[in-house]
């Protein structure tokens, strides 16, 4: 059974076709390219294949058998079986982009009802359908800024992501966009506002802050952040992550004009990175420019309330080399996890788990700075994530916490060489007291050793 | 005669039964950033939302409903144990910056699926990093770029296209950067060779090319393309969108292309999720080895696999992490599954499914096929005739096929074909369901003309305004 039903009866096709043989339907290629075979191994019976798929997976370990407290942005949380039950639903999950609006009419209004909830929650007026991740939302973030203030220099704190500042170089060379740094104060971890003020002015196109910031902590000197963005007539785009805005303002009530983040967390598996899901959202007035795909609400020749694809006249397949991106392919079904997600939540439990978040966040902090030769390195309010610094060697330590089944913190000196033997911990509503307990006694013993 | 379920589901925020007016306020965090109203998500029961989803399911088209021919598209069925597998808890709860030694199993199926791939394609090295094909042409356009400026020939600044490409082409050569030039198709619908040849120059940075191309038709003279561009100093881009025609028959790598992407949701039989996540990982030749993203996946002699970040010239990352790991591991089992000889056959039956289906429907004269006769896996229909002569339009036919129970072709491309129909009918479709569309397709030609510019009529909706949609964006609830 290969997935291959006319291969017996090929011999019948190609009659009709008037031709003998298969290769009759190849004389196109030229002779000095054309191959024999493969150098891959047979097939394999579906038996067989999952045998060999348990073999190799028999060699990874996973947050489910190890207790991790890696932060840095992804981490496990709870996953209610509607998600699955839904996602898993192959009218879904097998079908193409919603082009033909008449027979998708079901995924285009899944789809509105994501773009509601992303709008709802970030109190941004629009959003479209998912960007590729979090980081290539920045990217694309910073090519609208372009796009609207025809401007060049783009600013951005210095401790994000290592990987968004690598992505969005790559994204600045087309345009020429150039990326200025902020850095951040070292007794606060909070982004330093008078270098801000020196560093944007009318050239800046846009500004963007992380709240919280990759160090778990809330920018909250945000109203002053943004006005002095306004002032300079760039726009403000702001970075979340969604789950702590159960608790916190959304970004638009603080004056963003472009939200991203990366919407893993909201139902979806970590999948070691990938698939991830890009949120988007904007201001009304940005629309046009907005990249990706998004779905509008219209009526069909009956006066039917119908759900189609819109504002296409940005995208690719029509507008071809001036298209706002040239994203095709996204995250739908990423998409669809999480508005089930979030509609299964509902408000209060969307609050619940944003405070849940916070609260173990500030439990477990509190915990591991109590211990000897552990301290917290920031002084400000944190969301679920804190840097740790340790006074001994952080990599010995997480190696010895592998063996006592922990994944320890994530290391930051290789990106922050001033952050010597500080770790990125982070937790969410999976853990809990016993978990906690485990880790802390670890540390405990490991750091005796 | 079929019919979709049909259902008036209200949106989720029109099912609540009862509002909640208590403000949830939380003053653990700093004054400035706490919430002064509630977030207006609805608060509803399990039962209610299983069945909201529940019913838009059913008023959407999968494969799994039926044959889904969109040309270009390869939708071709998705293995079940694909996707049994991927949900296994010890692949999909692994975080990615988890100790490599706990990610073994991961590491080994990303190493053989870029040796795979790479004997798939001829190609010398993959990158598994992009998360879908027009991310993967974007890779290709930085690759491109640091390879003229590593040889001191960052002045190239042109990309030359055909006019058959894929819409995303265009749109990752100015993303990146670079302008440019579109030449047109010959009478026979593949590259014009004076053309290109008078379009290549010293500012070329590189040829982009799909091979078969959007009509279906193998590019013949695709070696001597190779020479004219290499001779210019320019790269040749292969564009995988359509490599289910040629599994196991021909390598771009032995054509002589220098950057390959392939779409896994496409070839590899991975879901399109209703548009996501794909897959589209990038091959080089030797020659770009050193400029590809970081990490590269590594073996030690020991037989341990490791992530390698030293790699002083690579282009850096376009996307956080590794790719779609999810994605990445259904197509190593689908390959696993299939085997070199499954692969060559997928092909073979791609390409007879796609001449039988051609040949039944042109023998009826009813629809015509512009440019030359011998096609791979996708063929491209005019309806010009029914347009002059009975006022049927390509999106008229389509709106049709829904009303008998099938997913309409591509329609309107590529653009040099008018009222263009672009049917795929990859290699899982059995002669059965082929010969009830070709049926299908034929009726509606000699139906009455009115019937057919009012389908469909058998879906949840009838034929959907878009044009009002985008005139006066409705895209939240709160705009409703």
């Amino acid at each position: 059974m290969k997935f291959v039903p006319n291969s017996s009866i090929k011999t019948i096709m190609l009659e009709e076709l008037g031709l003998n043989k298969i290769e009759d339907l190849f004389l196109d290629i030229p002779k000095d390219i054309k191959i024999k075979n493969l150098n891959l191994p047979c097939g394999l019976s579906q038996q067989e294949t999952e045998r060999k798929l348990r073999k190799i997976v028999g060699k990874n370990r996973s947050c489910n058998d190890f207790l991790s407290f890696l932060g840095g942005g992804i981490k496990s949380h709870y996953i209610p079986a509607i998600v699955k039950s839904i996602t898993s639903r192959s009218e879904f999950y097998t079908s193409y982009t919603p082009y033909q609006s008449e027979a998708s009419q079901g995924f285009l209004q899944a789809m509105f009802e994501y773009q509601s909830m992303i709008a709802e929650i970030t109190g941004m007026d629009v959003a479209n359908c998912s960007l590729y991740d979090g980081v290539t939302s920045l990217s694309e973030a910073a090519l609208m800024c372009t796009r609207i203030t025809r401007k060049k220099n783009f600013i951005m704190p210095h401790n994000i992501s290592w990987e968004k500042k690598c992505v969005l170089s790559n994204y600045a060379k087309g345009p020429g966009i150039k990326i200025k740094e902020i850095s951040y104060n070292s007794k606060t971890g909070k982004i330093d506002i008078d270098e801000l003020k020196r560093k944007i002015n009318g050239d800046t196109s846009g500004v963007y802050i992380e709240n919280p910031n990759f160090f778990g902590i809330f920018e909250d000197d945000i109203d002053e952040i943004s006005e002095i963005v306004k002032k300079s007539g760039s726009l403000f785009v702001v970075g979340v992550d969604p789950i702590s805005l159960g608790i916190t303002k959304s970004p638009g009530e603080y004056g963003a004009d472009i939200v991203i983040g990366e919407g893993r967390g909201l139902g979806n598996t970590m999948n070691f990175g990938g698939s991830s899901l890009g949120i988007y959202a904007c201001k009304n007035e940005l629309l046009r420019q907005m990249p990706g795909r998004i779905i509008g609400v219209t009526k069909d020749i009956k006066d039917k309330r119908a759900f189609c694809m819109t504002l296409q006249t940005r995208e690719q397949h029509i507008r071809r080399a001036k298209a706002t991106s040239n994203i095709c392919t996204n995250e739908g079904l990423c998409a669809l996890a999480a508005v089930v997600y979030l509609s299964w939540l509902g408000s209060e439990g969307f609050f619940n788990i944003s405070k849940i978040n916070f609260e173990n966040g500030e439990k477990l902090a509190k915990l591991i700075a109590s211990l000897p030769g552990f301290k917290l390195k920031f002084k400000s309010t944190h969301f679920n994530e804190f840097v740790v610094e340790y006074s001994d060697d952080v990599k010995k330590l997480n190696k010895i916490l592998l063996q006592n089944g922990i994944f320890g913190g994530l290391t930051l000196e290789e990106f922050y060489p001033e952050l010597e033997n500080c770790m990125l911990i982070g937790t969410s509503e999976v853990h809990t007291d016993d978990d906690f307990e485990k880790f802390v006694s670890s540390l405990k013993e490991v750091s005796y050793v | 005669m079929y019919r979709s379920a049909i259902y008036e589901e209200p949106l989720l925020n029109e099912l609540v039964i009862s509002k909640k007016e208590k403000i949830n306020s939380f003053d653990k965090i700093p004054k400035t950033l706490q919430r002064k109203k509630n977030i207006d998500i609805p608060n509803l029961d399990e039962t209610q939302i299983v069945r909201h989803f529940h019913r838009l399911s059913q008023m959407n088209y999968g494969i799994d409903t039926g044959i889904y021919p969109l040309g270009s598209c390869t939708m071709k069925y998705n293995p079940k144990l694909c996707e049994e597998i991927a949900s296994w808890g010890k692949f999909n709860n692994t975080h990615p910056c988890q100790d490599i030694s706990t990610v073994q199993g991961n590491l080994k199926i990303l190493f053989e699926l870029e040796r795979m791939l790479c004997e798939i394609t001829g190609m010398d090295f993959f990158s598994l990093q992009p998360a879908a094909g027009a991310h993967g042409e974007f890779l290709g356009m930085l690759l491109t770029r640091a390879y003229h400026e590593d040889r001191n020939q960052g002045s190239r600044d042109e990309v030359i296209l055909p006019d058959t490409s894929h819409g995303t082409n265009p749109a990752s050569v100015s993303m990146a950067g670079y302008k440019l030039i579109e030449i047109a198709s010959n009478k026979d619908g593949t590259v014009d060779l004076k053309m290109l040849k008078d379009a290549l120059s010293e500012k070329t940075a590189c040829f982009m090319l799909t091979n078969p191309n959007t009509l279906g038709i193998f590019e013949s003279e695709i070696l001597k393309i190779s020479k004219m561009v290499h001779d210019a100093g320019a790269l040749l881009y292969y564009d995988g969108a359509n490599i289910n025609a040629i599994m196991g028959k021909a390598r771009p790598g032995d054509m002589g292309f220098d950057i390959v992407h392939l779409n896994l949701h496409k070839t590899f039989a991975t879901p399109h999720g209703g548009g996501g996540p794909g897959s589209g990982p990038v091959g080089v030749k030797m020659k770009l080895e050193k400029f590809l993203p970081i990490p590269r996946i590594g073996k030690t002699k020991e037989g341990n696999y490791v992530f390698d970040y030293d790699a002083p010239e690579s282009i850096g990352k376009i996307r956080a992490y590794y790719g779609n790991f999810s994605v990445l591991l259904k197509a190593y089992i689908y390959i696993l599954m299939m085997g070199s000889d499954g692969l060559r056959e997928a092909s073979e039956i791609a390409v007879l499914n796609s001449n039988y289906m051609k040949k039944k429907i042109l023998d009826s004269k009813l629809y015509d096929m512009p440019y030359k006769d011998i096609r791979k896996h996708e063929f491209v229909l005019s309806c010009e005739k029914l347009k002059q002569v009975k006022g049927i339009r390509a999106m008229d036919v389509a709106k049709r096929l829904l009303d008998y129970g099938f997913h309409p072709p591509t329609v309107y491309f590529p653009l040099i074909v008018k009222e263009a129909l672009m049917i795929e009918p990859p290699e899982t479709e059995s002669k059965n369901d082929i010969d009830r569309y070709v049926d299908a397709i034929l009726k509606i030609a000699n139906e009455d003309p009115e019937i057919v510019k009012s389908a469909p009529n058998n879906t949840s909706v009838n034929r959907v305004d878009e044009v009002s949609a985008s005139k006066n964006p409705i895209l939240t609830w709160k705009m409703i």
